[in-house]
């Protein structure tokens, strides 16, 4: 048994089942990351004193960061450009692109967290530190899951390309979709968090 | 493409016969991805958990019938470190009380009125041959089984048991508590995304599997009922999933969103930085747990509703009210959370635009139960099994929703706010409001899955003990609620003398309790009986109109024979010229 719309799509709404699932993933990420943002304006607006983002954390490394992750997003554009114009080889290379970038950008993160660690500063040090832990913490969890999923379709998933690359086309359309997002947290998180 | 042999060699024909192959017993049962298995898995999942949930509660009614009373033979069994020589701790009165919350929410009513009905019959009425992610819809099944054997397993953890800080988790409380409230966060992320992806998966297959023909004015209002209450989980669970984050971090991590500066416990002073605020667990609690309330009362109507039409044989009276009506509840649903926190010293300019939502809420609710009482009138009832527990529903839920607005009134809500009147108020709601409407389901929907009815007489014996019982257990709450009794109290109140005059109900309320569990073993023997032994059906036992009775009983693989198509609205019942009194959805 198959499922309608999965490949094609359904006439009347013109989307495919995976596109709308895509979007109401998404939505229900707003609704996580905008609570999340919501506690960070209360607990703020609530203290008493609250340093400045650059006082506390290290600016340069974040902008390269958020440099890093778009570039990630115009190779993940790419890397589906590539797909739409038959060109699988090129696919690979951009989709590999947006891996290796993804890396980079944990890679950068981790440096931060570990000179954070090494000045003493902890998520039970006051409540800046424990919204910036726990924000980007999450969104770096994000990053790790959007990596895994395009490691997916960059490596054994690949092979639905050969059977079926209309399908394969859409998947990773919805994988850019998730990957954008995460992106656009972190335009987000950065000014938020390092600026204000 | 033209040549028609290259058609017939096309490699996915090939693969679609090999598709139809025999699975084997863990595919087939288990690890299934056929909505069908999946529903009744949640649903079974759901009736286990209700029946642990409601056990508990039968143990904390001993404590509150008889406070401090030794417990025969049981309290023994539980142990010197819950019930030393039989004897209720009050730590383990407050295992219960939490416990007793969360699971008959999350791991109860939740999985068997969304995951099992919806899993079950939504495909089917829609006519989808499955839902639109199978894989998805295994996993989210799985993630509700890991949160359920994490609830389970933090009652015998070594150190300190289950969670203790009551269904709601109020901070700081529930952030200095003991370890078992870590176990319930981490239980609580399983079952958040389990919800999550329920939802994501209902809401595309409604939108894209729908038959040819059904249009959403077509649809069942059962189907209604589903596609707004996955809207409510998928947008309201996130700020909760937010909140545990957080609360995992104040536990684990050291971190103060939710402690105070300056908190004194048992004399000593916390060293955390402090700063934190309690009350924006509260907000995004509510903004969760109200939604959720519509979530646990939304696939109840629909339920009652569809049986309702079945057998009164008319249609619904004010279908398009009702379905307009729902659709606004689900958007109100989102603004009036901070009726919860009436008494956490908000000004008086949020109290006042919280009870203002609050009391236009109340309307569209209204508007659905007067549609179904109207739906009554002139019909030639047919009183069967379903239909007493789906016409017991309305007035349970009446009393319920009505006793509700005074506790959305700011000022009537201070004396009234959690006392019992308030625990009586929503299980009136959810007991014999949602679990009525729940088993009129599975009486209802049972043929379909099985191919057999479930015994007549048991049934009625099981309906009507029922019926007598619940309102035995909670109705003498209201008396010991406006007499001012907190919920909280592990003794009932023994110590304060305004509570001692409605002493003497909660032995009442404890004897209908256990008299109410007695009246379900018909019940339960009915279910499992009917399997083999129940009378045996066709596919329309019921005589009804809608898509799911045109699948075989039980409906294979797939689904059905042919490909279903949509004609005409959902509830022809009675049609002036018609052969017989029901002209089905689905047929030219």
């Amino acid at each position: 048994m198959d499922i309608p719309y999965t490949v094609e799509v359904r006439r009347d709404t013109g989307l495919t089942n995976g596109k709308i699932g895509i979007w109401l993933f998404l939505a229900s990420e707003v609704m996580l990351f905008g609570a999340l943002f919501a506690s960070y304006i209360l607990i703020r607006t609530g203290a008493p004193s609250w340093p400045r983002g650059d006082t506390m954390l290290n600016v340069p490394l974040a902008t390269v960061n958020t440099i890093v992750l778009i570039s990630s997003s115009v190779t993940m554009v790419m890397a589906w450009a590539s797909l739409m114009r038959g060109r699988f080889e090129t696919f690979r290379l951009y989709m590999g692109g947006t891996i290796l970038f993804g890396l980079a950008f944990l890679v950068i993160k981790y440096f931060e967290y570990s000179a954070h660690f090494h000045e003493g500063a902890f998520p039970s040090t006051n409540n800046f530190l424990a919204i910036y832990y726990t924000l980007t913490g999450l969104h770096g969890l994000h990053v790790l899951g959007g990596m895994a999923v395009n490691a997916y379709f960059w490596g054994p998933g690949a092979k639905l390309w050969k059977t079926n690359p209309v399908w394969f086309t859409n998947r990773v359309e919805h994988a850019g979709l998730f990957w954008h997002f995460v992106d656009l947290v972190w335009i987000f998180l950065f000014p938020t968090l390092y600026l204000l | 493409m033209s040549d028609p042999g290259a058609i017939a060699a096309h490699p996915s024909h090939v693969a679609h016969e090999v598709h139809h192959e025999e699975l084997g017993f863990w595919r087939k049962y288990v690890f299934s991805t056929d909505h069908k298995v999946i529903g009744i898995q949640y649903a079974v999942t759901g009736l286990l958990f209700l029946l642990f949930g409601f056990s508990l509660m039968m143990l904390m009614r001993w404590q509150l019938a008889y406070p401090g009373v030794p417990l025969p033979l049981l309290g023994q069994l539980l142990g010197d470190a819950r019930m030393p020589g039989g004897t209720m701790l009050p730590e383990f009165y407050n295992e219960l009380g939490a416990m007793h919350g969360t699971i008959m929410v999350f791991l109860g009513v939740v999985p068997l009125a969304v995951g099992g009905f919806g899993n079950f019959v939504l495909p089917l009425q829609i006519g989808a041959p499955d839902m639109a992610f199978p894989k998805i819809n295994m996993v989210s099944y799985w993630c509700l089984f890991l949160g359920g054997i994490t609830m389970l397993g933090s009652f015998v953890i070594p150190a300190g048991g289950a969670a203790q800080s009551g269904w709601t988790s109020y901070v700081p409380l529930s952030d200095i508590a003991g370890s078992g409230q870590t176990w319930w966060l981490i239980g609580m992320i399983f079952l958040i995304t389990s919800s999550l992806l329920g939802a994501l998966n209902f809401i595309t297959t409604t939108i894209q599997l729908r038959a040819k023909g059904l249009t959403f004015m077509r649809f069942p209002f059962f189907c209604w009922a589903q596609f707004v209450t996955a809207f409510l989980l998928l947008l309201a669970f996130p700020p909760l999933e937010a909140a545990g984050v957080m609360q995992l971090m104040d536990r684990v991590a050291g971190t103060s969103f939710f402690l105070p500066s300056g908190l004194v416990v048992s004399g000593q002073a916390l060293t955390n930085a402090g700063g934190g605020n309690p009350l924006l667990w509260q907000h995004l609690f509510w903004f969760l747990a109200h939604p959720e309330v519509y979530v646990l009362i939304l696939p109840g109507m629909g339920i009652v509703a569809e049986i309702i039409a079945n057998n009164t044989r008319k249609p619904l009276w004010g279908y398009r009210s009702m379905v307009y009506s729902l659709i606004f509840l689900g958007f109100m649903s989102f603004i009036v959370w901070a009726h919860h926190m009436f008494m956490t010293g908000m000004g008086t300019t949020m109290a006042a635009f919280f009870q203002t939502t609050t009391m236009i809420i109340s309307i569209p609710s209204v508007v659905i139960l007067t549609a179904l009482i109207m739906s009554l009138w002139g019909g030639s009832i047919r009183f069967n099994t379903p239909m007493l527990f789906a016409v017991a529903f309305l007035p349970m839920f009446g009393i319920g929703g009505l006793t509700g607005l005074p506790l959305g009134l700011n000022i009537a809500d201070i004396p009234l706010h959690d006392t019992y009147y308030v625990i009586a108020h929503f299980h009136y709601v959810v007991a014999p409001g949602t679990i009525f409407a729940l088993m009129a389901g599975i009486y209802y929907w049972y043929p379909k899955a099985t191919g057999r009815m479930m015994n007549e007489t048991l049934g009625k014996i099981h309906f009507a003990g029922s019926l007598v019982c619940m309102n035995v257990v909670f109705m003498p709450m209201f008396i010991i609620g406006l007499a001012g009794v907190s919920r909280r109290l592990f003794d009932a109140g023994t110590a304060y003398n305004f509570a001692q005059p409605t002493m003497h109900w909660n032995a009442v309320s404890s004897w209908g309790a256990w008299t109410l569990a007695l009246f379900q073993l018909p019940f339960i023997f009915n279910f499992f009986w009917s399997i083999w032994k129940g009378e045996k059906v066709g596919e329309n036992p019921w005589d009804a109109t809608t898509i799911e009775w045109s699948a075989p009983s039980p409906p294979p693989h797939g689904n059905f024979l042919g490909t279903p198509e949509a004609y005409r609205g959902p509830y022809e019942y009675s049609v002036p010229g018609a052969a017989r009194d029901f002209v089905p959805q689905y047929e030219a």
